[in-house]
């Protein structure tokens, strides 16, 4: 009955949000928050790294700022300062952030629980304080400005309206691979590894490699999201990579919901819309709202809001077929 | 490097390493009865760094007052903090329970930047400020009370835990928790007082640190991070390895300050942990996995 249920309503449920979603950057619908959804545009590409790292390997990195950080500098140095081709500069950016990530994460992911955890969080610190010091590359505390604007040809993303089809065509492919990645064998062994790590493994899943895999994937997403961020808004500072930046990643990836796909561009929304526009006249109000938020869905929405909403829709959609067939 | 200079820095560096030692004793203790790694424990040191500062200075207390009232108004919090974040969430995966104290930590620190605002805040010296020469380094009166302070608290926790029986009932629920609850021992008890000892300890150290070197909202997160590397090199094993890590990590970043590394600057200070850690992972993962699998 669920299954009937879903067929036309989701389409038509798709092609109404697609068709929203066109509309956004037009100046008689939502013109003006263009760059707000151009950022959770990026956010959603971090943020579903850290939800499928979340929710397949049990782990938690605190430093995903530092990945998207890496993204943002390696490509507004080798663009700006370099004079390196920006696609070439974004491509670089995701191979040295992937590697980077591996390095890392090899040694950690032998372990269970907090080591990620912690091993990233010092990582995001370490980072943050290069991009500060290393001021001849980076520019110090004020960061560097007048990075090119990305462009095909002699097509120039140098408007929002533009950039906005190119961030979001750039997530919407990070959806897709990661929603692939989820269904495929890769996946099966994934949620083989959260059900019982013994048991995967005694079917033969090497699972410290498939945990480092979703790790540097996560990490390359974030590089890829910190390159497009340098080349949106040309202007990188280390402020946008501290250590809150990494937690408000985990609130996007905590509402979102862990293992959860979409549930990342919801996440990412209601968090950019909180800071960027709700609560930012409140100082470092937002600070304790998204602690509140971090520890009241965990304990009792473990699973994360959005995938909570969903059941609970979900439930209500089947309460109402079952009071349609009976009248 | 000269005999003095290498004095001076061993000293100031014992002194950083007792505060790490305090908050690597708060993560062991945490750890060995919960299993659980408290993000949140470099808040605590914030904390009585920020409640002294306020007992001294706009209650007027005298110190002898205001310094174990913040303590205790710390272990209050910590308390607070287990029986309404963890023990709710106690049933859930390692990654919920991460996620439960760094949220925990993000709301204190918002909550002392509301209060406190963000700022640095100096609480009163214990004893003045008239530098002490020994062996050709000048040592801070407030530097030996440092020292000192975490001197008696390792000891006291040392004999805590080893003769009374409330002390000899945490160490068997961190030994085993079933075990302890078999032989009548209330282990969710004994991990709230894990939790309201950890955050005693760590603001001990605030208290005794922020006449030194000042506090401010947002000191947690590095204090946190340290302790927490002091605690991995001695293993989250036993309060006295905690101890030696938190001494280890603090004159190896103070020698390490000392060296001239050119364009290095001491701004770099704070990576020495950080890579020492990543160090404990790449050549430890392999005993610490086992060790894992065995407990």
């Amino acid at each position: 009955m669920l299954r009937r249920a879903k067929g036309n309503w989701t389409y038509f449920v798709i092609a109404a949000l697609l068709l929203f979603s066109i509309l956004i950057p037009f100046d008689w619908f939502l013109g003006r928050y263009t760059g707000l959804v151009i950022l959770i545009g990026i956010s959603t590409m971090v943020t579903v790294g850290l939800c499928l790292l979340m929710g397949y390997t049990g782990q938690v990195s605190l430093g995903q700022a530092a990945f998207y950080g890496t993204g943002a500098y390696v490509s507004a140095i080798l663009s700006k300062t370099y004079g390196v081709n920006p696609w070439l500069a974004m491509l670089i950016a995701a191979l040295a952030t992937g590697a980077f990530a591996y390095v890392i994460g090899y040694p950690t992911f032998r372990l269970r629980g907090n080591y990620l955890a912690m091993a990233t969080l010092g990582l995001g610190v370490i980072m943050w304080i290069l991009f500060r010091q290393l001021s001849q590359y980076t520019g110090g505390p004020d960061g560097m400005a007048g990075i090119p604007y990305l462009s095909i040809g002699g097509f120039v993303f140098n408007t929002p309206f533009k950039r906005y089809f190119l961030v979001w065509l750039f997530c919407l492919v990070i959806l897709l691979v990661s929603q692939n990645i989820v269904r495929s064998r890769a996946g099966r062994a994934l949620r083989a590894i959260h059900g019982s790590e013994a048991a995967a493994e005694s079917i033969g899943i090497n699972v410290t490699q498939f945990k480092v895999k979703i790790f540097v994937l996560s990490a390359v997403y974030a590089s890829l999201a910190g390159s497009l961020f340098a080349h949106h808004l040309r202007h990188v500072s280390p402020q946008s990579f501290d250590f809150m930046a990494s937690v408000k990643l985990v609130v996007m990836a905590v509402i979102g919901g862990l293992a959860s796909v979409w549930g990342a561009i919801f996440g990412a929304a209601t968090t950019r819309i909180l800071s960027d526009e709700l609560l930012l006249r409140f100082g470092e109000l937002d600070v304790i709202v998204y602690g509140l938020i971090l520890i009241l869905v965990m304990i009792f929405m473990p699973e994360g809001l959005f995938v909570k909403l969903k059941d609970v829709i979900a439930q209500w959609r089947l309460r109402y077929e079952q009071r349609g067939t009976k009248t | 490097m000269s005999a003095d200079q290498f004095a001076q820095y061993l000293v100031s560096g014992i002194t950083q390493g007792s505060i790490y030692a305090l908050v690597a004793l708060g993560f062991t203790i945490i750890y060995a009865v919960t299993k659980i790694i408290n993000f949140a424990q470099g808040e605590f040191v914030m904390l009585g760094g920020m409640l002294s500062f306020t007992l001294a200075h706009s209650a007027g207390m005298p110190l002898v007052l205001s310094l174990p009232l913040s303590v205790l108004s710390t272990a209050v919090i910590g308390t607070i903090l287990y029986i309404l974040a963890i023990r709710t969430a106690r049933k859930a995966s390692v990654v919920s329970l991460i996620i439960v104290t760094i949220g925990a930590a993000i709301l204190i620190r918002g909550l002392a930047a509301q209060l406190w605002g963000v700022g640095a805040v100096r609480p009163p010296f214990f004893t003045g400020d008239e530098p002490i020469p020994f062996l050709g380094a000048l040592i801070r009166p407030q530097a030996l009370w440092i020292i000192g302070t975490s001197l008696v608290a390792t000891v006291v926790l040392h004999l805590f835990l080893s003769y009374t029986m409330m002390g000899k009932a945490l160490k068997a629920s961190a030994i085993s928790q079933v075990a302890a609850a078999m032989v009548g021992i209330d282990t969710r008890l004994m991990a709230l007082c894990a939790f309201a000892i950890a955050a005693a300890l760590g603001a001990i150290g605030g208290v005794v640190m922020s006449p030194l070197t000042l506090t401010a909202y947002n000191v947690g997160v590095m204090l946190g991070l340290k302790g927490f590397v002091a605690a991995s090199i001695g293993g989250f094993k036993s309060p006295l390895a905690a101890v030696i890590g938190g001494i280890t990590l603090g004159v190896v970043e103070s020698l390490a300050v000392g060296v001239d590394w050119g364009p290095f600057t001491s701004a770099y200070k704070d990576a020495i942990a950080i890579i020492l850690l990543l160090l404990i992972l790449l050549l430890r993962s392999g005993s610490l996995a086992a060790e894992e699998r065995a407990g």
